[in-house]
């Protein structure tokens, strides 16, 4: 057996060995092609190395040889359930450099796919995180309410995943005419099928012994590593930007930031599932103060953003999405570089998951919900 | 001469229903399973081979029967072609004891709860070596996993056999079959048949307890490097063969075995296992998976302790009331299920919550104006049961 051999203890009958588990990138439960090489003592992990690159395509230089419109339509295949975002970010980064005014309406149109995106996302990694603590259920729960957001996006934007309806100066075209009365419906009936969810697994004594205390992330840890998004929150840091910047149109709307307390597995769960109620109360709110008007403003079919850099950042899913452009006033960018939370969900890995067992390097990888089409890039 | 062809031949027919009863489980468990996991998923499951889908396990054995069958090139050769043999022979041979009708016996064995014990615990055997041979670190961990849990698994299970064998101051299957006749022992000993039911879902490897295969883990564990018709051998039929069997001693056990209104012995014998079977089947559709040392934990720290003092206390009043023990044993085993139940409802989440929270106060520090550097790697921090 090709197994690394190395000596941990010295005792006089039994020989301890460690053993190298290459798990990934062909691995059932490491959401894409992460690959974890662990150095394991018995079930015990002593020691874990993610290795990345399984998926990389080279966006970032893709980008230098594209025009901005171009490299627009890429962009979702970046973090393929939450593809929205990317386009969000790029975009206000030209919008910004070249001073275009958005229109009201589209703002509020973006958050409305914006959020039904993150619900979607958010859906997929519960439903995954739980697969991976060997329930099934769930998994296909979440997928048959996430199908019913995917028919609802594709309403709005024309596909499922792939969007591409962020546009610079806006979106794409406006709202068809029964979006708004499918939409409503969804979000009646929606609320319901979170309380279904918690209510097969979250007072689940097995589910509670496999998550609570487990894969514990202190604030000081998240913030040094850079952690965002519901990672960070569990772990009891107060930093959101939808709140604490207020882009786009997110300061019209009244909703609250879930907050963990010990920044294990079940907060960042539980944080998900909260976020999911919230991002419901937001879509409403904007549904209701919809306001009348273009969706687009002009602008010109080749875009030369004046020379000079500029970073956005918006507040996706899986944590702060932020893209930094650099022009030098030409009809490409000159570098693009993006901020993948994904990236830096991963880089905590080796310094948590030492001390677990292997069950536990599934559950706390779920639970840090990580997107290698992102981090790869 | 004439004997010993008859002795052959009864052997014969022995053998042609035990492996019937095995693939008939096989064949219709994992149908029945998907069907219904699927309904509970909100989905339609299997549906298209034959009326409701009901061929599809066929159509599988089908496929898996002209597939492959590849033995990785650094396994340990013999041994991985042996292990489903192995494995296979546990469904087999438990049936040798199990009294299908008031007649039918294949052999009426006076110790039949020890060699039912006995046979039925070299199921690990196959499962051990299988996950040795493969030479994969999955089936590995596995194979070690499955030991490890079966080994334990069995204590429980022996000590409540025990308190059968007390009750019906027999070993011999039919007689436990036959101080059955007035009451079941469900009735009499709840408490241990919802140990025997939990010890024997995790000897069986099914969900909640189903670390060996653990497939977001381990791949799929021991069956990892199994294809072709060996896989099928593990999947289909040991692992639902294993629960026939198993449904099939705990209804002679706990619930009369072949009596019944109406339906004849195996007729009867057949509904209680289905309904083993769904139990399995709605644990699985539901549970999320243990860990291992909570698995342990559970059977050490639980289950053995309640079967001792199960065992004791079925022991005293067999002592106290040698003519008439059912009763009180019955009014204790009833009692302690309904403060068992309780406590766990009421305390195990409070226990698991309680230990979270003493971890660390979420008041002591302002976290983001402290930096402290990463120090060495903290211990295992202490959760489950």
């Amino acid at each position: 057996m090709n197994v690394a051999r190395k000596k941990t203890a010295p005792h006089p009958y039994v020989r301890l060995e460690e053993m190298v588990l290459n798990m990934g990138p062909q691995h059932p439960s490491t959401h894409g092609v992460l690959r974890l090489v662990i150095r394991l003592n018995g079930e015990l992990v002593v020691k874990a190395e993610p290795v990345l690159g399984y998926l990389h395509r080279g966006f970032e230089k893709l980008a230098e040889n594209r025009t901005y419109y171009q490299f627009l339509s890429m962009l979702s295949r970046l973090d393929y359930l939450a593809g929205i975002f990317m386009e969000w970010a790029y975009v206000n980064c030209i919008e910004d450099l070249m001073e275009i005014e958005v229109p009201r309406r589209a703002e509020y149109l973006r958050v409305i796919a914006g959020e039904l995106v993150r619900i979607a996302s958010h859906q997929m990694s519960t439903g995954d995180f739980l697969l991976n603590l060997g329930t099934w259920t769930p998994f296909f729960w979440t997928f048959r309410d996430r199908e019913v957001i995917l028919d609802l996006l594709e309403m709005l934007t024309g596909q499922r995943m792939m969007y591409n309806y962020i546009r610079v100066g806006g979106v794409k075209e406006d709202i068809p005419a029964d979006f708004e009365r499918e939409c409503r419906k969804f979000l009646k009936e929606f609320p319901a099928k979170i309380d279904e969810y918690e209510k097969l697994v979250t007072d689940n004594e097995i589910f509670l012994a496999r998550t609570l205390g487990v894969g514990i992330i202190e604030p000081h840890e998240a913030i040094d590593y850079g952690l965002t998004g519901p990672n960070l929150r569990a772990s009891g840091v107060t930093w959101d930007l939808r709140k604490d910047e207020g882009y786009s149109a997110y300061g019209d709307f009244d909703f609250g930031i879930p907050i963990g307390k010990h920044g294990d597995c079940f907060d960042r769960y539980k944080c998900r599932i909260e976020e999911m109620r919230q991002s419901v109360r937001i879509i409403s709110e904007a549904l209701d103060g919809l306001p009348e008007g273009p969706v687009r403003t002009w602008t010109p079919p080749m875009l030369r953003p004046p020379a000079g850099s500029i970073y956005r950042a918006v507040e996706s899913p899986r944590g702060e999405w932020g893209n930094y452009l650099v022009s030098n006033g030409g009809l490409r960018p000159w570098r693009v570089k993006m901020r993948d939370p994904s990236f830096i969900a991963i880089s905590t890995l080796p310094r948590i998951l030492p001390g677990y067992k292997i069950a536990d390097v599934i559950a706390i990888g779920g639970s840090m919900d990580f997107m290698m089409g992102a981090a790869d890039r | 001469m004439i004997a010993g062809l008859e002795y052959l031949l009864s052997f014969l027919l022995a053998l042609v229903i035990a492996l019937a009863v095995i693939h008939v489980g096989g064949l219709v468990f994992p149908y029945l399973m998907r069907r219904l996991w699927g309904f509970v998923g909100d989905r339609h499951g299997p549906n298209r081979v034959g009326p409701f889908g009901f061929f599809q396990p066929i159509a599988d054995g089908i496929k898996l029967f002209t597939k492959e069958d590849i033995t990785p090139a650094r396994a340990n050769r013999w041994i991985f072609l042996l292990a489903p043999a192995i494995a296979f022979s546990t469904p087999l041979l438990v049936q040798a004891v199990i009294p299908f009708s008031e007649s039918y016996t294949i052999a009426d064995l006076n110790i039949g709860l020890v060699y039912i014990v006995a046979v039925g615990a070299f199921g690990v055997l196959g499962i051990l070596l299988a996950g040795w041979a493969s030479n994969n670190k999955y089936s590995l961990l596995g194979g070690l996993r499955s030991a490890a849990q079966m080994i334990s698994y069995e204590i429980p299970l022996l000590l409540t056999i025990i308190v059968v064998a007390m009750l019906a101051d027999s070993m011999n299957l039919g007689d436990v079959v036959a101080r059955q006749e007035n009451v079941w022992y469900i009735a009499v000993q709840p408490l241990a048949f919802i140990v025997f039911l939990v010890a024997g879902v995790a000897e069986l490897n099914r969900t909640p307890f189903d670390l060996p295969e653990a497939e977001s883990e381990l791949v799929s564990g021991y069956i990892t490097e199994y294809s072709a018709m060996r896989f099928a051998l593990f999947y289909g039929l040991v692992e639902w063969g294993n629960v026939t069997v198993w449904g099939l001693t705990t209804a002679t056990l706990f619930m009369g075995g072949w009596r019944g209104p109406f339906l004849s012995g195996p007729q009867w014998l057949a509904v209680k296992v289905i309904l083993m079977a769904l139990i399995i089947i709605w644990f699985f559709s539901t549970f999320p998976r243990l860990q291992v040392d909570q698995l342990m934990a559970f059977a050490w720290k639980i289950l053995i302790p309640i079967s001792i003092l199960n065992l004791a206390a079925t022991g005293l009043f067999i002592t106290l009331w040698p003519d008439d023990y059912l009763v009180p044993t019955a009014i204790f085993s009833w009692s302690a299920v309904i403060i068992f139940i309780a406590a766990f409802t009421f305390m195990v989440k409070k226990i698991l919550l309680n230990k979270r929270l003493g971890m660390k106060a979420r008041e002591e520090y302002e976290p983001w104006l402290l930096h402290k550097p990463p120090g060495p790697i903290p211990p295992r921090r202490q959760t489950g049961l």
